[in-house]
């Protein structure tokens, strides 16, 4: 049986691990712009620029929860997906198994480094939707928003996970952004549904997406569909059982 | 060898695909020696080294690290890790990297220490993707031991240095062994073993053929061979007894003999004229070239 102590040197290492990932992803510019600037510029551009006058700010209020799912995918699918991929590729992965990294260090860091992106990211998204969208929410509303998404980071980390113990570090960056945008268009993150044709809104409840931007708008006063708690049910689920055969795949042996 | 055994391979057989990449292994590294691991590629020493560290499981056998199976982060905090490739993030500084390896041991090196035996001291801030060949290899050096091991793997340690950073990476590995750290090494370069190891294995086909310290490898091949100018035909000399091949080069003979001194006799005797004579004990290289040999 092999032990794997949780002892302070695996305590401050993590700690380490969490701020050094964070640095790497923030000093990479082909991932920190376009994940910490896209949704806020896009959120302006369509959610205050170009929303219909007369619409009362419904746009912008609308779009502040669901660009803020948006949002966190981006660390959770490219900061997981791509790194893993590469870090496969090109031997990291094998030598931080062979040194005496603890082994909650390699995912737990790449964990708090999604979820610091995806608090940074909701944040902007709040400030923007307050400062010029119009939205106006109770301190709860807004916390809870932020609560929300923050732990709504991590389905789409165990997905990106799962994409990284697939395919190599050339192909990841595509197939990631082949889940990703059209997931977000058939999830209703960029216009309501109800504007695309009825079987596109039948298959919503199949995307991990969709269930965490019902429960955003929930969140933010403007109902949503369905249960509350079966979209978390639905997401806790998905998290775990995509988070496990991530794991298993990246244990087998190369 | 009574000393203390750090790393072991009991029986240890794996398949890698449909291809035995190492059968009925035994191998033995003792406290504080350097051990050399060699071997044609495709024998099997990339295989036997990642079954010490744990990142493969032996099919059959077993795998030891201090008497801990490999995947035991105890056992692993007692080393240190020099892989082919590191692929370590470019966004990051040297400094940053050996941070991070450093928190994974309870007693690392200070920074400073690292920094002078691997000799990057002016690189601790210097991003990865800024650094040329043969530092990222003097930075992975650095990382390998800044845990204060006991044991040091290195993987191909050398390749892509220039002969003087060799060098410098030789007297590292040497300090490091007077204070009592021992090493596995695999390389390609001969000349490598024969500066550092004092036991060396040889790998052929994923079966250990020979092992011994470098005097007993070397004497596995027993033949000296003689080299000189010299008018006497080939086939008069392979006459002669324990001759064992002959061949020339030019106005030079090459005479290959278990035993070299009743063929100098002769030979003197024989050409009055001979001149430019050379004898010499077989090296490393050509050891390697008999054992494989015998063994394919």
């Amino acid at each position: 049986m092999i032990t794997t102590p949780f002892d302070a040197i695996a305590r401050r290492s993590l700690a380490l691990e969490a701020r050094l990932e964070f640095l790497r992803l923030l000093r990479t510019p082909s991932f920190a712009i376009p994940a910490l600037m896209f949704p806020v510029l896009f959120y302006l551009l369509f959610g205050v620029l170009l929303a219909r006058p007369g619409a009362s700010g419904r746009a912008a209020h609308y779009l502040m929860a669901t660009y803020s799912v948006f949002g966190v995918m981006a660390p959770g699918l490219f900061g997981f997906g791509v790194s893993v991929a590469t870090e496969r590729d090109k031997g990291l992965l094998a030598l931080r198994r062979a040194l005496p990294m603890p082994p909650l260090n390699y995912v737990g860091g790449k964990l708090a480094m999604a979820m610091l992106f995806a608090a940074i990211i909701v944040s902007m998204l709040c400030i923007a939707g307050a400062a010029v969208g119009g939205v106006r929410l109770e301190a709860a509303q807004w916390l809870s928003l932020l609560v929300l998404m923050v732990f709504g980071a991590l389905p789409f980390c165990a997905l990106g996970l799962l994409v990284g113990s697939f395919v190599n570090g050339q192909a990841a960056p595509a197939v990631i952004n082949l889940i990703y945008l059209p997931m977000a268009l058939l999830s209703g993150l960029w216009f309501p549904l109800n504007l695309l044709p009825a079987f596109i809104q039948q298959l919503a409840v199949l995307w991990p997406a969709w269930h965490l931007a019902q429960l955003g708008l929930a969140a933010t006063g403007q109902g949503g569909e369905g249960a509350m708690s079966a979209h978390l049910l639905y997401l806790a689920v998905f998290t775990v059982a995509v988070g496990r055969w991530a794991a298993r795949r990246l244990q087998r042996e190369p | 060898m009574n000393r203390q055994t750090v790393a072991q391979l009991i029986g240890a057989g794996k398949k890698r695909g449909a291809v035995q990449a190492l059968a009925e292994v035994d191998l033995t590294i003792a406290a504080g020696e350097v051990y050399a691991l060699l071997g044609p590629n495709g024998a099997g020493k990339t295989t036997a080294i990642s079954l010490l560290l744990g990142l493969l499981r032996p099919d059959s056998g077993e795998a030891r690290l201090f008497g801990l199976a490999p995947q035991e982060l105890a056992a692993r905090r007692r080393i240190g890790v020099m892989l082919q490739s590191a692929g370590l993030p470019d966004t990051l500084t040297v400094g940053e990297l050996l941070a991070q390896v450093r928190s994974y041991y309870a007693q690392p090196r200070s920074l400073a220490d690292v920094a002078a035996l691997a000799g990057i001291e002016p690189l601790l801030g210097t991003r990865h993707a800024r650094l040329s060949g043969g530092q990222q290899r003097r930075v992975e050096f650095a990382l390998a031991i800044c845990g204060r091991p006991e044991l040091l793997f290195l993987d191909e340690p050398t390749v892509g240095m220039d002969t003087e950073s060799r060098g410098q990476f030789w007297q590292t590995i040497r300090e490091l062994v007077a204070g009592g750290c021992a090493v596995v090494l695999t390389t390609h370069y001969l000349e490598e073993a024969e500066a550092l190891a004092q036991r060396i294995g040889v790998l052929m086909l994923g079966r250990l053929v020979a092992e011994g310290s470098l005097d007993a490898i070397r004497a596995r091949v027993g033949q000296r061979q003689i080299r000189c100018v010299s008018s006497l035909s080939a086939e008069q000399v392979r006459a002669w007894p324990l001759v064992q091949s002959v061949q020339r080069e030019g106005e030079r003979l090459h005479i290959v003999t278990p035993q070299p001194e009743p063929v100098l006799r002769e030979l003197l005797a024989a050409d009055a004229q001979l001149h430019d004579l050379e004898v010499q004990r077989a090296g490393l290289a050509e050891a390697l070239q008999t054992i494989t040999r015998e063994a394919a």
